[in-house]
């Protein structure tokens, strides 16, 4: 396995991952657990955003574009489900099946096995999912909010630095 | 190849489509896709209530059997206590001033004792950063009901906006849809105090000439039908002249970002205080004499949902 971040011309060269029965349905339904009950625990917990750690996660490496988008879909609306009644279904469902079409999209193009880009691709697609869930708030939703704040960069910085040894972890429930 | 990326974009705008329509029924109808929350909340809440008891647990043993022994329950016991007479102490300094006010209080606690509370221990919080709020343990057969207000011996939480049958979900004092209504602990200005999505709160509709001092306290009103009146729910931090009115945030009495255990009230009934009799307590202040007896309004002022001074809880 190459260890740099490179572009591949035919896309076949990039391999698709299979995983163990249930790792995929197991994966989410945990983050999802995480992100609702660890930050009565650990109130700093709550700047993890795990359920797009995971779609990102399974986005890059199964690498189809139409199962990325399904899984995030599903996830996201799992998410607004466990939101709050303030928190309408497709607010989180929209910014990540978005993340999930990018993800494995970008998966069937460039290796993105090293750390390296595993960060900065959790970084950029923090950034994007936040756009996107703030661009639906204020279009779809009628709501104020603010595009850029010191906690969001630090949220991002952060959830990239967990998706390194998150997504290590991950790896070994590919099937070799 | 082509037909393949055609195929997946297709998808992902009809699954987009699919999904701003769903936000748009739900903009419409307050009650659409009820049924996936029923059914994910449901799904969840066994989990994580175990999760939170395998938590609580573990730590219990920790701290009772592992560390300081006995010292850790005194501890537990003496930390309960004061924030017991914490608030206690709060209701007591608001109403001293005054021997109406004193008379009140005295009403005001009698009017507790027949107030049904509930303890409910927290199991979630919201799973995004859209919104504040937490999940409890208990729902609608322990006896919950939508709208009933939810506080801890500190002060004011918020108050329930969704039960299900053994969960319910209670929308925060710091989220942006929320409110209370509210007064200055010294001053008696009214005026409701909401989120902003951030730790501290926001004090309206307090106009420029009227007096507030920093660390003043903020307490509840009453008006809004849920809160009793005089439970604290912060001390001011900041304010800022603005126009027409002040820009006051308020850090809430109760710690919001560290919730455990709550005390739901268990009722929908507006918890008024009982009006004294005119003849045994002797009137020193005059904000008082032009109240309706039996009214429950001790200002006499008629709240009405066009003043936002009185403005109660926005409803979902």
């Amino acid at each position: 396995m190459n260890d740099t971040f490179d572009i591949r011309n035919m896309e076949a060269h990039i391999e698709v991952h299979k995983f163990r029965g249930g790792a995929i349905v197991g994966a989410t339904l945990l983050a999802l657990m995480f992100q609702a009950f660890v930050p009565v625990y650990f109130e700093k917990a709550s700047m993890l955003d795990m359920p797009l750690l995971i779609t990102i996660y399974f986005g890059l490496s199964r690498r189809n574009p139409s199962t990325g988008l399904l899984l995030g879909m599903m996830i996201g609306l799992l998410q607004d489900s466990l939101s709050g009644p303030t928190v309408p279904l497709g607010l989180y469902g929209i910014a990540k099946t978005f993340i999930g079409y990018l993800a494995s999209s970008i998966g069937a193009r460039l290796d993105t096995e090293h750390p390296a880009a595993r960060f900065a691709l959790t970084i950029i697609f923090f950034g994007l999912h936040q756009g996107i869930v703030l661009l639906t708030r204020r279009i779809l939703l009628a709501q104020s909010s603010t595009w850029f704040t010191m906690h969001l960069a630090i949220a991002a910085l952060v959830n990239a630095v967990v998706a390194v040894f998150l997504f290590m972890l991950l790896d070994r429930l590919r099937k070799s | 190849m082509v037909a393949s990326r055609h195929k997946s974009i297709f998808l992902l705008a009809g699954v987009v489509v699919l999904q701003i329509l769903l936000l748009a029924l739900q903009i419409k109808r307050d009650a659409e896709g009820r049924l996936i929350r029923v059914w994910t909340v449901g799904a969840f809440s066994p989990f994580e209530r175990a999760g939170s008891h395998g938590i609580g647990s573990l730590r219990d043993t920790w701290r009772h059997y592992f560390a300081l022994q006995n010292t850790s329950r005194d501890n537990e016991q003496l930390r309960r206590d004061n924030a017991e007479l914490k608030m206690k102490v709060d209701q007591l300094q608001s109403k001293a001033a005054e021997a109406d006010r004193l008379a009140l209080l005295l009403n005001f606690r009698k009017s507790h004792e027949n107030v049904p509370l509930l303890s409910a221990r927290v199991i979630a919080t919201s799973a995004g950063t859209a919104s504040e709020g937490i999940v409890l343990d208990r729902g609608s057969k322990d006896g919950i009901k939508k709208n009933m207000g939810v506080i801890t011996p500190e002060g004011v939480v918020g108050k329930v906006v969704e039960v299900y049958d053994d969960a319910s979900e209670v929308l925060l004092l710091t989220d942006k849809d929320s409110g209370v209504g509210a007064m200055l602990g010294d001053s008696r200005i009214q005026s409701p105090v909401g989120g902003a999505g951030e730790p501290l709160l926001v004090m309206k509709y307090v106009a420029n000439d009227d007096v507030v001092n920093l660390g003043e306290r903020v307490v509840t009103s009453g008006m809004d039908k849920i809160f009793p009146r005089d439970l604290p729910i912060g001390t001011i931090a900041e304010i800022k002249p603005g126009n027409p009115f002040k820009t006051i945030r308020v850090r809430p009495s109760a710690n919001l970002a560290r919730l455990e255990e709550v005390i739901v009230l268990l009722s929908l009934q507006p918890l008024q205080l009982k009006q004294t009799p005119p003849e045994p307590v002797k009137s020193s202040g005059g904000e008082n004499k032009g109240a309706v007896p039996g009214s429950g309004n001790p200002t006499g002022a008629a709240p009405t949902a066009a003043d936002p001074k009185t403005a109660a809880v926005k409803p979902q």
